[in-house]
């Protein structure tokens, strides 16, 4: 009776197996599907459509909040995506673990108009696993008619004057980091020492913290719920399109410049059209209505000009070397990261 | 034999959604993947005995305590009043309760956002009155106001029924015996509606020891919860060795209250949903 039980049961297991596998396999069409994996909010999607239009594509457009969102998904394994946007710390992560293709320039003719100011860039240093789709910086936006010290520094967000007032991003390395500019120390540090300065700094500030947000922090600044937030500067275009109080600063300590690119994972089953596709969105036409729809800078030197002169001029978009002279990049921190966790933790639950 | 095929399906489902993923969080929980391959360990659950994670852990039994003494003192009475006969518009009421259960859970949570904030409509109600703007939003009374209204609900309606169940004739006869109203709530419809409120306590503790949503929105993150240690574990820091190790703690505490809970119950008799 037992024996026979016990085979009913194994019996069981096997046909659950199969069943997930059965389902996780189905979806197959003769239409090329290419897969892709984006930011929340940072395409213009009737771009998608044109591109099924001409190529006779099929495209699953998806969204992940962060980079290690993007990462766990794809780490995975349980999802194949043909075309994803990392940010630089992450392309290098994913260089070194060897979860890209590398991309067949010949294939990219569009790459010509990418400036060359984007290309070698530390984390793909020949150019062999990424094309650049958007770049900015991280800074302050802060309300004029709440704020009227200069602002120019990230001390600005220490001040007394302006507690529950300001809204941090909850996001360790930023938040993490921009207090390590602003001691004087690298973004990229892995010298605990150095972490833990940041983490009493951060933990005395907490009070006068009116909270850690997401992407909430776009409405809370238009509403004029708080006098001071950290964004990003691509955020900070399109709220200043809505609020015309608001302005945006890379403090001079320095800050977090950042590249966003288009690269191929491994576990694509379509390397061409995933090569079309990227070549498709470095189109100077394409570009500018994407970049003219989302407000984040444009890498390609051709849709720059056609964008407006007054956005162009507009630091925040598109800043003058002096400007980021003092940004870093963010590199891979692979082990640190931990650290980091922990870090952001303690202070979270102080 | 007709009856356990058709318990089949059923028995695949949980398989594949429950066994499966909760042997996978066990394993994950005891490995660690070194140079020499995967290797057992109890690090995880080593690190979880820091003071950070211990005080993160307390803070969420504790908020989660406040939020089941409130939907248990608002709970009670409004349970009474439904399952009252008197009650005139106990239909509207009781639609009140569920009506708010139908919209998703993550929206009804935004739709707090909005009415908390500083120039949202309570502060501007509030304001027009000449009254200072109060600092609503934010804090750990918004965090316990979320899960209170989120999981009101759960608190309700387990006690309401069990309430409605309870014989009449019980309570005329104590009548007729001269007991008193007090007497008859105290002796009688409190001790039948046990049940109730044993239910009703697990089913609001547990969700929200367990919150993640609640306290990132309205605690602005500023309030680290059980829950969202968790969440970071899996999607931020991808240490899915650590996470585990947090989840099967979690289940072990809600297995260990529950079977106090259900021990507590089988003394009395029915009603309960678990």
């Amino acid at each position: 009776m037992k024996q026979k039980l016990n085979a009913k049961l194994s019996l069981l297991v096997i046909v659950s197996t199969l069943l997930v596998l059965l389902l996780t396999a189905c979806g197959q069409s003769d239409r090329v599907t290419l897969k892709v994996f984006n930011w929340g909010d940072y395409m213009d999607t009737s771009i998608i459509a044109d591109f099924e239009k001409e190529y006779n594509i099929k495209v699953i457009y998806s969204t992940f909040a962060t980079n290690e969102d993007m990462y766990v998904s794809l780490k995975s394994g349980g999802n194949s995506y043909d075309v994803a946007f990392p940010s630089d710390y992450m392309i290098s992560r994913m260089i070194n673990e060897d979860m890209l293709h590398t991309i067949d320039m010949n294939n990219i003719p569009n790459y010509k108009y990418i400036d060359d100011k984007f290309k070698n860039l530390p984390f793909d240093s020949n150019n062999e696993y990424s094309v650049p789709y958007l770049w900015g910086t991280l800074g302050i936006v802060y309300n004029k008619t709440m704020v009227d010290d200069p602002v120019d520094s990230w001390e600005i967000l220490w001040n007394e004057k302006y507690s529950k007032q300001i809204l941090m991003l909850d996001s360790q390395r930023d938040s993490i980091g921009i207090t390590l500019k602003m001691l004087g120390y690298s973004m990229n540090t892995k010298e605990e020492d150095q972490l833990e300065e940041a983490k009493q700094k951060l933990i005395e500030q907490k009070p006068l913290v009116l909270a850690y947000v997401g992407d909430e922090v776009k409405d809370k600044m238009v509403g004029g719920e708080a006098a001071l937030a950290v964004v990003w500067s691509g955020d900070a275009v399109a709220m200043k399109w809505e609020n015309p109080d608001l302005e945006y600063v890379i403090p001079k300590e320095g800050s977090n410049l950042w590249f966003d690119s288009a690269v191929i994972p491994k576990s694509s089953k379509h390397k061409k059209e995933a090569e079309m596709f990227i070549n498709y969105l470095s189109e100077p036409e394409v570009a500018f209505r994407n970049t003219d729809y989302i407000g984040y800078s444009t890498p390609n030197k051709e849709t720059m000009g056609m964008l407006d002169q007054e956005l162009i001029e507009d630091s925040t978009a598109y800043p003058s070397d002096a400007e980021i002279e003092n940004c870093e990049v963010f590199e891979d921190l692979s082990d640190t990261l931990q650290i980091y966790d922990r870090i952001w933790t303690e202070i979270k639950s102080s | 034999m007709k009856k356990s095929m058709i318990a089949y399906p059923y028995l695949v489902w949980m398989i594949i959604f429950i066994l499966v993923p909760l042997l996978l969080i066990v394993f994950y929980g005891f490995t660690k993947t070194t140079d020499q391959g995967i290797v057992f360990t109890l690090d995880h659950f080593k690190r979880f005995f820091e003071p950070i994670y211990i005080m993160v852990l307390l803070r969420s039994l504790y908020l989660a305590l406040i939020c089941t003494v409130i939907c248990l003192l608002l709970g009670y009475p409004l349970s009474l009043i439904l399952a009252s006969k008197e009650y005139r518009h106990k239909r509207v009421l009781v639609l009140l309760v569920v009506i708010p259960m139908w919209m998703n859970f993550l929206l009804r949570t935004y739709a707090w956002l909005t009415l908390l904030e500083k120039n949202g409509v309570i502060n501007t109600f509030i304001s027009f009155f000449g009254l200072p703007k109060m600092e609503l939003l934010y804090n750990q009374g918004a965090v316990v106001l979320g899960m209170v209204y989120n999981f009101l609900p759960f608190m309700v309606l387990p006690i309401y029924s069990v309430l409605i169940k309870i014989d009449k004739s019980i309570i005329e006869a104590a009548e007729d015996l001269g007991a008193d109203s007090k007497t008859i709530f105290g002796k009688i419809i409190l001790p039948l509606s046990l049940p109730g409120i044993v239910s009703g306590i697990t089913m609001v503790y547990m969700p929200a020891v367990t919150t993640f949503v609640i306290s990132r929105l309205l605690g602005g993150g500023q309030f680290t919860l059980i829950g969202n240690l968790i969440e970071q574990q899996f999607v931020y820091t991808g240490e899915w060795g650590f996470g585990s190790a947090l989840s099967i703690v979690m289940m072990i505490l809600i297995l260990f209250s529950m079977a106090i809970m259900s021990r507590y119950e089988k003394e009395r008799e029915g009603g309960g949903l678990f």
